[in-house]
């Protein structure tokens, strides 16, 4: 068991690589940027060791494209960026999702729009993240705040990648990216590897968009003998461009219902605090262990909250959110923007409720005692 | 308890590593919690930097120093912009070759030629981060020194053990009759 594994003190970063390379990534495509540095520059280290590839491209739209073009032979493959290559990635994110190519995409954000604050956090592409590439899509969306929740939650976007055919997005910020904790691998013996599913019928009657009942269809390997067509454009059960609004409909309705239907599988969260208490903190990445800090020093002080932490923010946890939000007075939202969430939260609850932000757009962790002052308020 | 220690300096100064150091002897060496974090401007030499350790028995949920208990400063910019956050019985440690004035305040003072016992007692300038570790454990006994030396040599480059283990020693030496 684990206690043969010896612990690490490693970055955020670095137990991201460490994950990945767990899951069975075998191939890295990206173009180096601060604070997302890392897991490239120890990929390109570690990847030629175990007959993986590591690939610098010209740019981050070549770098994603690559990443594609991997996962299309059969390789679980990876990509690392900050807010202004997360930017670019985003035509090519959308293609993944048109093509239902499994792939990871880590975004450690950074401040700012633009070049920003390089060195600093935010957590300003939360939306982006949802809604950067064009059209009406589903996506999926993890938000670590620890670094062993890094490592593992690295390893399971690999899973739901290859399980639902789809992108997969690992949402860090610069502060979870950059620093250290100890971690503790995982045996070999106790991880949980999903591949996805290949054709069992032979290459002349494969149909590669034709889904079974699972809403998810078999994907065969390129070199594998499997020719088949992959299209942005629409596409029927062949692969091939289609304009049959009929057609088109069937399509689309089933790459968002392949996620949706999924939600249950897909949304992890962490309830904590006193569930009876009058205020919800919701907090999510760095911002998660901020709210964490207040939890404790509340406790201390006689200011009763409890905490919702979303692992998977895309699909949000909505019905498990509705229930623990449920009778209280306020909820705090605790996240380094102008409020991104907070709208979402607004939608999902009881206008008696007040919901009020904590933010942060200065590049600094939220300090706990804004949240007390906050939290304090409410008699 | 939490410890919070600020390591600060000059970018280049071996700040980050320091920092790295210590909090791997507290979590790896001496079976404690720890956390390390850094704050560096995009330049990749010079400017204010600085790295945090907290060091705790209970889970370490906030990175960052906000009530520090440790602040070593090796640059006057250094000291001046983060001493603000000492507190009032805190300890500040600083190279006083290197930094003149020192802030008002409660805390209690340390000057320790820090870069000169680096280059004249060990011989080796770049070393200096490294005397600060001993002069940082002799004088708060936040990790053990059997700990933070296994967590040094397990870190610096192969063939420099020895002139690392100099130093961390020559930083004990450099405050043995000063700690409380």
């Amino acid at each position: 068991m684990s206690n043969k594994i010896k612990p690490v003190f490693v970055q955020g970063n670095h137990a991201c690589v460490l994950g990945a390379l767990k899951a069975g990534c075998r191939f890295f495509a990206g173009y180096p940027i601060t604070p997302s540095s890392e897991i490239a520059e120890i990929l390109a280290i570690e990847l030629p060791k175990i007959g993986g590839r590591f690939i610098q491209m010209e740019d981050e739209i070549a770098a994603m494209g690559a990443v594609i073009g991997a996962s299309l032979t059969g390789m679980k493959a990876l990509t690392a960026t900050s807010g202004p290559g997360f930017s670019l990635k985003q035509e090519n994110i959308g293609y993944a999702v048109m093509t239902e190519v499994p792939c990871v995409i880590v975004n450690v954000q950074r401040g700012g729009m633009s070049t920003g604050l390089p060195t600093q956090s935010a957590q300003g592409d939360v939306l982006q993240s949802r809604w950067g590439t064009h059209g009406d899509h589903e996506i999926i969306v993890l938000t670590p705040s620890t670094i062993p929740e890094i490592y593992r939650l690295t390893i399971r976007a690999f899973n739901l990648a290859e399980k639902y055919r789809t992108p997969v997005i690992l949402l860090l910020d610069e502060i979870i990216g950059h620093m250290r904790e100890v971690l503790v691998e995982y045996d070999d013996a106790d991880v949980e590897r999903i591949e996805r599913v290949r054709p069992d019928c032979p290459p002349d009657q494969y149909l590669p968009f034709k889904p079974d009942e699972t809403d998810i269809p078999p994907m065969a390997d390129f070199g594998s003998g499997y020719r088949y067509h992959v299209t942005g454009l629409c596409h029927d059960e062949t692969g091939f461009p289609t304009n049959d609004p009929v057609k088109i409909d069937k399509m689309m309705q089933r790459l968002n219902r392949k996620i949706s239907r999924y939600t249950d599988d897909i949304v992890e969260y962490q309830l904590d605090g006193n569930s009876d208490a009058p205020v919800l903190l919701m907090a999510y990445g760095s911002s998660a262990r901020s709210a964490r800090q207040a939890l404790r020093i509340g406790d201390e002080r006689g200011i009763s909250m409890s905490l919702f932490q979303p692992l998977t923010i895309w699909p949000f946890p909505e019905t498990a959110f509705q229930a623990a939000a449920a009778g209280k007075k306020k909820i705090i939202v605790v996240e380094a923007n102008a409020g991104q969430m907070k709208r979402e939260i607004e939608r999902l609850v009881n206008r008696d409720i007040q919901v009020q932000l904590i933010g942060s757009l200065n590049g600094e962790p939220i300090h706990p005692e804004k949240i007390l002052l906050a939290a304090g308020e409410v008699g | 308890m939490r410890y919070e220690v600020r390591l600060s300096g000059a970018g280049g100064q071996g700040m980050i590593l320091a920092g790295v150091i210590l909090a791997e002897a507290a979590a790896i060496y001496d079976d404690k919690n720890a956390t390390q974090s850094q704050s560096y401007g995009p330049e990749a030499r010079g400017g204010a930097s600085k790295s945090e350790v907290i060091i705790s028995d209970e889970d370490i949920f906030y990175p960052k120093a906000t009530n520090i208990d440790l602040l070593l400063a090796l640059t006057q910019e250094a000291c001046q912009k983060y001493v603000g956050d000492l507190k009032p019985d805190g300890i500040l440690v600083i190279d006083e070759d290197l930094v003149q004035t020192i802030p008002d305040g409660t805390f209690s003072v340390f000057r320790v030629p820090i870069t000169k016992i680096a280059q004249e007692k060990v011989g080796k300038v770049i070393v200096a981060n490294i005397v600060a570790l001993g002069v940082i454990v002799g004088l708060s006994k936040v990790v053990s020194e059997t700990a933070i030396e296994s967590a040094v040599l397990a870190r610096v480059p192969r063939g420099t053990e020895d002139l690392n283990r100099k130093a961390l020693r020559a930083g004990f030496e450099a405050v043995k009759d000063l700690s409380k």
